[in-house]
Formats: C-alpha cells, sequence, structure tokens
C-alpha cells in the first residue's frame, strides 16, 4: 500500500434500519495523519457510519475499505489482522466491568501478543500515564468518574500503537474543562504517536479545536467535507442550522403524515 | 386486515423467529466449537485459565447446593417408593426402583434444573449486560471474538463438569434414599449401597451422563443466545435473565422426556 493512499475509503455507503433508510450513498476518506472529525447532530448516521468503518455492520450496498481491505468482503483472518491496527473508544468507554483499570488496558496485549507478564504490565502503565491516569489501574471501571472512564478507555484503544484511532463522542457528558482535556490529548496522540484520528461529535467548540479536515453530515446525507475554515463559511443552509444552533423546520407532507397515523403493521 | 390472517400473519412470523433462533443457537455451538479445536492456529486461542474459571463457577461452586438438594430428593423418592412398594409388599425392591431412576432420571434433572438456574442465568446476565454497555462490540473491535472470549469456555466447561456434577448427584440422592430405607429394610446403611451397585449396570450411569451432555449444550447456548440478543437496557437484561432460565428448563424436561423415550423402548 503505497503512503499517499487513504486509510479509509468508504464509496457510496447506504445503510439501513428496517426500512428506514439511514445513510444516503455517503462517500468518505481520510488521509494519513489527519484528524477527521465527524460532525452532525442526534440522527445524522454518524454513529451508523463509525459502526461500518470500524466493521461492527457491514455495508448493505457500498464498500468500505480501512488500511487497503474491503471490510465487507474480508475473510475473519482478514479482518482481525485489521482490527489490530485499528483503535477505538466507545461513548461509555465499553470497559469490560469485571476487570481493573490496568487488566481492561492490558487486555489487547495478553490476547494479542506473547509478551511476558512485566512487560504488559509496563506498557499498559505507560499508556494510562500518557492519558494521566498513573496509578489508576488497581480501581474497577464502576470506581471511575465519567472523564476518568473515557480516558481510561482511550489507553485501551491505543495500547497496540493502532495506525488508526477512532473516539465516539469524547466530550458526551463532561464538564468543559475534562472535555478541554480531552481535546489536548487528541492532539497530543497524532502529534506525538503520529496516529490517524476519526473522531465522531456534536460539540462545535470540540470539533473546530482539534479537526484538520470536517464532515458534516446530515440525516444520513453528507453535507460537505472541509477544513474549519471551510466549513465554518459554508453556504450549506443545513449546514448554518448546525453551527448557529438554530432548530430544524419539518416540513410535514399531509399523506405521508395520514399514513404513519394509520399503518397497522407500524 | 381480518383477524384470521392476523392470527396466520402471526404465527408465520413466529414460525420463522423460532426455527432463526434454533440456527442462531447451532451456529453458536458450532463457532464455539471451532475456536476450541483451531481457534490457537487462527490467533484466537481459548484460554485454558477461562476454561478453569468457567469451571469453577459452574461446577465447583455448584457442589454444594447440587448434593444437598439431590440427598432431599433421594429421601423423598426412597418415602415415596417405600408406601407405595409395600402395598404389594414389594418394599425391598425399593433399591432397584431407587437405583434405576436416580441414574437415569432424577440425578440429571435435578442437577440440569439447578444448572440452568444457576449458570443459564448468569451467562444471559453477563453476556447481556455486556451487550447492552458495548462491551461485546468492544471486544470485537479489539480484535477479540467474543464468541471465542465469552461462549467457548462457558460451553467447554459445562460439558465437562455436568457429568461431573451428574454423578456426585446420583451419588448423594442413592445416599439420602439409603438413610431412609436401610432402616426400613433391617439393613445397614453400606448394605444397601452394596445392594444399589449389584443392581445397577454401566448402560443406566450412561444414560445420566449422555444426556447431562445434551442439557450442558441447551443450556448454555440458549443462555448465551439469549444474553447476546438483549436490547433494551436494564430492564431488557433482567427480561432476558428470566426467560434464559425459563426457555432452558422447558428444553432440558423435553429433551429428558425424548431421550427417555427412545433409550427406553
Amino acid at each position: 500500500m503505497n503512503a499517499d493512499a487513504p486509510l479509509i475509503e468508504v464509496v457510496g455507503l447506504e445503510a439501513f434500519y428496517g426500512r428506514r433508510r439511514i445513510l444516503h450513498g455517503v462517500d468518505f476518506s481520510v488521509k494519513r495523519g489527519e484528524i477527521r472529525v465527524i460532525m452532525g447532530g442526534s440522527g445524522s448516521g454518524k454513529s451508523t457510519l463509525l459502526r461500518h468503518i470500524i466493521g461492527l455492520q457491514r455495508p448493505v450496498s457500498g464498500t468500505v475499505k480501512i488500511l487497503g481491505v474491503d471490510v465487507g468482503l474480508a475473510g475473519a483472518r482478514e479482518l482481525l489482522a485489521v482490527r489490530r491496527k485499528l483503535g477505538v473508544s466507545f461513548q461509555g468507554g465499553a470497559l469490560i466491568t469485571s476487570m481493573s483499570v490496568g487488566e481492561n488496558v492490558a487486555l489487547p496485549l495478553r490476547e494479542h501478543t506473547e509478551l511476558d507478564e512485566t512487560t504488559i504490565r509496563i506498557m499498559s502503565r505507560l499508556k494510562l500515564e500518557f492519558v494521566n491516569l498513573g496509578g489508576f489501574h488497581d480501581l474497577m471501571p464502576s470506581q471511575l468518574s465519567g472523564g476518568m472512564i473515557k480516558r481510561a478507555a482511550l489507553a485501551r484503544a491505543i495500547v497496540m500503537d493502532p495506525e488508526l484511532l477512532f473516539f465516539d463522542e469524547p466530550s458526551a457528558g463532561l464538564d468543559p474543562v475534562v472535555s478541554a482535556e480531552l481535546d489536548e490529548l487528541i492532539l497530543k496522540l497524532r502529534d506525538a504517536l503520529r496516529m490517524t484520528i476519526v473522531v465522531v461529535t456534536h460539540e462545535l467548540e470540540s470539533a473546530f479545536r482539534i479537526a484538520d479536515r470536517i464532515t458534516v453530515l446530515d440525516q444520513g446525507d453528507m453535507l460537505t467535507t472541509g477544513t474549519v475554515a471551510e466549513v465554518r463559511a459554508s453556504e450549506n443552509e443545513r449546514i448554518q442550522d448546525l453551527l448557529n444552533r438554530r432548530p430544524r423546520t419539518v416540513e410535514i407532507d399531509v399523506d405521508d403524515y395520514l399514513r404513519r397515523l394509520t399503518d397497522e403493521d407500524g | 386486515m381480518k383477524p384470521a390472517l392476523l392470527l396466520l400473519n402471526r404465527l408465520g412470523r413466529r414460525t420463522v423467529a423460532a426455527v432463526d433462533a434454533v440456527g442462531y443457537g447451532a451456529g453458536l455451538v458450532a463457532e464455539a466449537m471451532l475456536f476450541t479445536v483451531v481457534g490457537r492456529r487462527r490467533g484466537q486461542p481459548v484460554r485454558f485459565a477461562a476454561i478453569v474459571e468457567q469451571m469453577r463457577q459452574v461446577g465447583f461452586d455448584a457442589i454444594p447446593i447440587v448434593m444437598l438438594l439431590s440427598l432431599t430428593v433421594g429421601l423423598m423418592l426412597a418415602i415415596q417408593f417405600i408406601a407405595t412398594l409395600s402395598e404389594f409388599g414389594a418394599q425391598t425392591q425399593v433399591v432397584l426402583a431407587v437405583a434405576k431412576s436416580v441414574t437415569r432420571e432424577f440425578g440429571v434433572l435435578i442437577t440440569g434444573i439447578l444448572v440452568a438456574g444457576r449458570s443459564g442465568s448468569s451467562f444471559a446476565a453477563r453476556i447481556g449486560s455486556m451487550s447492552v454497555s458495548q462491551e461485546v462490540d468492544a471486544l470485537g473491535v479489539m480484535g477479540i471474538d467474543p464468541v471465542r472470549y465469552l461462549v467457548a469456555p462457558a460451553l467447554v466447561a459445562m460439558l465437562l463438569m455436568l457429568p461431573v456434577l451428574t454423578v456426585l448427584s446420583d451419588a448423594a440422592a442413592i445416599f439420602g434414599a439409603a438413610l431412609y430405607s436401610a432402616p426400613m429394610l433391617d439393613i445397614s446403611v453400606p448394605t444397601y449401597l452394596a445392594q444399589t451397585l449389584e443392581h445397577l449396570t454401566p448402560r443406566d450411569v450412561w444414560e445420566g451422563l449422555a444426556k447431562s451432555v445434551v442439557f450442558a449444550l441447551l443450556i448454555t447456548v440458549i443462555g448465551v443466545a439469549t444474553g447476546f440478543s438483549v436490547s433494551g437496557g436494564a430492564e431488557g437484561v433482567g427480561r432476558a435473565t428470566t426467560r434464559a432460565v425459563v426457555v432452558s428448563i422447558s428444553a432440558i424436561i423435553v429433551a429428558d422426556m425424548i431421550f427417555s423415550f427412545f433409550l427406553n423402548r
């Protein structure tokens, strides 16, 4: 794979929940070394896009390629090899609740490497230090605050030194100071460890602070992809609605409305 | 839609859902077995330590309660058999009746029901709450296959431990029966036990053990499949746990009946 090829390449991705279409032919690509923010309100399809990119859902139509591997066609072994090069930090942290913080961070190393226990311990503690959680390895996830859980999840996501890091809603549910600290961490990760990072968020401030480029999704449509300045200057009405926190005007089709009210199959 | 059509529609959907569930369960079992056998070569090893830990949880920790209840059921069987058999003046046949019914039926059935209540529910609750909090997704994207990591150790542990528990249950139940019957028959407990051994054939014990393997499979697959299909937060986990216990107990009782029918024709 040559160095300029995009690490993530999504072409014409469509996604459905039941009969409802969540993504309408989304094209999306991320270059090596950039911080890309996927921005959009709730229900914009940004989490669905993320689930497809990290291979939790296989595309119904369209293709998703990560690190040059087509996720829809890849076999189990190929997918496993790709997943070892990804780190994902989930919205709620998704730490394994029956394991201590240290064990959680060490889990990928234990499962994927033949390193001895001392090396694993040192490596996982190094990552905990990196996210400012030094000394917390013996605590259980239930004993951590919201911000600490996100940082512990980040430590677990980067413990294998992934090429690609995904971060789902880093600042959701956190106070401004803690979310600003997380933004700094994300910038540090790119600058110090040269990771390519994809962040999904609806927080404008955080997006503008960290993004190299922003992709704006709205109701399953990809509205634009551009630098912070380009997105700010966009003349698209829906983008300006999002930037200026204007409520959407919902147009109601009378026939559709009546059909929804009376439909027996729901 | 007309009521009749609606009913038919619902019946069809339920049938499809049931077939789907059976297929999904069979797939889970096949996948877990495959990981156990060839997982190491594919970079998805089923850890020995995880199996041992599961064996402790589903097997070792269940020994006291299984033994206690089996002893009680043995006593109860002895009381009922002696009461009934003495009507024909055949109370000495209690040894034979208890020996056969315990090894073929009751030992394995009590064990199965207890383990379904203890471990089937805990599989469903654990995997269910992990699905809800995205822990299962997290394992997946870390390249740790959830079936290999969560299901395979549980399945192997159950397949190994349920037969062991069944043998212990058989012994405890027969001992319980001896406690009541020996004085009634004017013999000693060791004599009662010696007579039991004379009556028992390997086939009796094998029948119970074969059932225990099938029960282990049913309890595990129903527990984990229900866990993976949880939706709807904490309430969903509670519902799944209840459903796992009810469905797995129903399944083992039906399976037991089918087994007994074909093995005793």
